[in-house]
């Protein structure tokens, strides 16, 4: 008898030790810069939102186009209606993974080099990629850190000539979140 | 108690085994609703002659330089009336994202004018639903040109103008917006006393948005019976906008020479399609162009 109910509290243990532990963020900090000699093209938006999977190591991110912020009024329209097309397509999205989860101690506080992997949606066209990054873990929260480059070309944003020297072959992302365990 | 023990090692593990169903991670935030309003309904605050319901964005200097020219039915001989312009310049400035006023000056008559726009309602979807746009404009034009009769008594009032306007518009999809504008105008003087002080005009406009960076744009405005002299026409514009990232390039083709809301709602001389009675083509098409390039001045407050 005594057995079984030790057995039995092992397993109820094991069992909520694998209940899947999720931290999320609405206010993630997506930044991206195009850099040319011509022309510096810099917006930000602050209210990206991500779900993280600590037991799966899945992830996902959506960030609403229309909520990048520009210093420029006019270059905010033109990015919006010109080559995001945001009314068509709304959101950028990644789905994906972290494929060294193993590397990664959400129970222990520190800065873990991690590399995900998934689908990024951009302008409707989906695409494949790796993206390095970091994850730190501390005070009851999960900070992630990624730098990467995305080419318009690759989701089919048009530019036309005129602008082809202001606007850069490569765009540099930068992803800058906190998550927040999520309630049950 | 096997059958204990099996319940509860399905119970603890249920969230875990539930949770390999969760395709999409992000529905577990929940769909957050928000306000999105319309957007870019117009390429420019204005349509050819008159304004849109766009408004310059807050911080922005939009400097504004517009060209009307001769008829084009002498052909040749004036290159289709390149030779004789009209010319205004002017300067808007967005004070908010609702708020702008502008100045300028035109060649015709030495008038001044200067504007106050703000935007009442706002289009948007979403959680808060706004079918239309409504702006409100008020624009003073101030002749400036020698009193043709110096001799008599000439007063400073006599050379006042005023407009004001309502903008009702709605963008319909990403092509087509479409808007009307009933307008009250008032001239202190006026050439006899058959004519009115106050008079009311109709007007109405819209783009078809031909490419990403190419819009046509139409305009008429309809001067409702008995206020203004006969020989006046009412005053219509077709034109195409050409957006080149800073520079907004407005070509058009018009019956009036005026840039100034008195000049072409109430002094439009000729008609697109006029003959004389013995056949003599005097159709007043001229052509004309707005270009506006727009200088950020005040950079929005921190986006970072």
């Amino acid at each position: 008898m005594k057995n079984r109910i030790v057995i039995l509290g092992v397993l109820l243990a094991l069992g909520f030790s694998a209940q899947a532990q999720k931290y999320f963020t609405r206010d993630a900090r997506v930044q991206f810069n195009s850099d040319t000699p011509v022309e510096k093209i810099e917006a930000v938006n602050k209210s990206g939102t991500s779900v993280l999977d600590t037991q799966t190591g899945r992830m996902d991110w959506k960030v609403l186009i229309k909520n990048f912020l520009f210093e420029k009024a006019l270059m905010q329209e033109h990015f919006n209606e010109n080559y995001m097309e945001s009314t068509k397509y709304p959101n950028a999205t990644f789905k994906g993974s972290i494929t060294n989860l193993q590397d990664v101690n959400f129970a222990k506080d520190g800065t873990y080099k991690v590399t995900a992997k998934g689908a990024m949606t951009i302008h409707g066209v989906e695409q494949e990629i790796t993206v390095p990054g970091t994850l730190t873990v501390g005070g009851g929260a999960v900070k992630v850190k990624a730098d990467f480059v995305v080419k318009p070309a690759d989701y089919k944003i048009d530019i036309p000539g005129v602008v082809r020297d202001n606007i850069a072959k490569e765009i540099a992302v930068t992803i800058d979140a906190s998550l927040k365990p999520m309630g049950k | 108690m096997k059958k204990l023990l099996l319940l509860a090692l399905f119970l603890a593990n249920a969230p875990f085994l539930f949770a390999q169903d969760e395709e999409d991670l992000l529905s577990l935030l929940g769909e957050e609703e928000v306000t999105e309003y319309a957007t870019a309904s117009f390429k420019t605050n204005r349509v050819v002659n008159g304004h849109s319901i766009e408004n310059t964005a807050a911080g922005v200097l939009d400097f504004k330089i517009s060209h009307r020219f001769s008829p084009v039915r002498n052909g040749f001989y004036d290159i289709f009336g390149l030779d004789g312009a009209t010319i205004r310049f002017g300067f808007d400035y967005g004070i908010t994202d609702r708020l702008m006023v502008g100045v300028g000056r035109s060649s015709k008559e030495k008038i001044y004018d200067g504007f106050l726009k703000y935007k009442i309602l706002r289009q948007s979807s979403g959680k808060k639903k706004m079918p239309i746009t409504l702006s409100y404009l008020v624009d003073a034009q101030i002749k400036t040109v020698d009193f043709p009769e110096q001799d008599r008594e000439n007063l400073f009032s006599s050379r006042l103008y005023y407009t004001h306007q309502l903008l009702i518009g709605r963008k319909f999809n990403e092509r087509l917006s479409l808007q009307l504008m009933p307008t009250l105008l008032h001239r202190n003087l006026v050439e006899s006393k058959s004519e009115k002080n106050d008079v009311l005009a109709m007007g109405v406009a819209g783009r078809i948005k031909l490419s990403k960076r190419v819009t046509l744009n139409a305009e008429y405005y309809y001067v409702l019976p008995d206020q203004i002299n006969s020989i006046y026409t009412n005053v219509l514009s077709i034109g195409f906008d050409i957006e080149t990232g800073g520079h907004v390039f407005q070509l058009h083709f018009t019956n009036s020479s005026d840039m100034t809301y008195k000049g072409f709602i109430t002094e439009t001389l000729e008609d697109w399609f006029y003959k004389t009675s013995d056949g003599k083509n005097m159709s007043g098409i001229r052509f004309g162009f707005n270009i506006s390039r727009v200088f950020t001045i005040v950079k929005p407050k921190s986006i970072y």
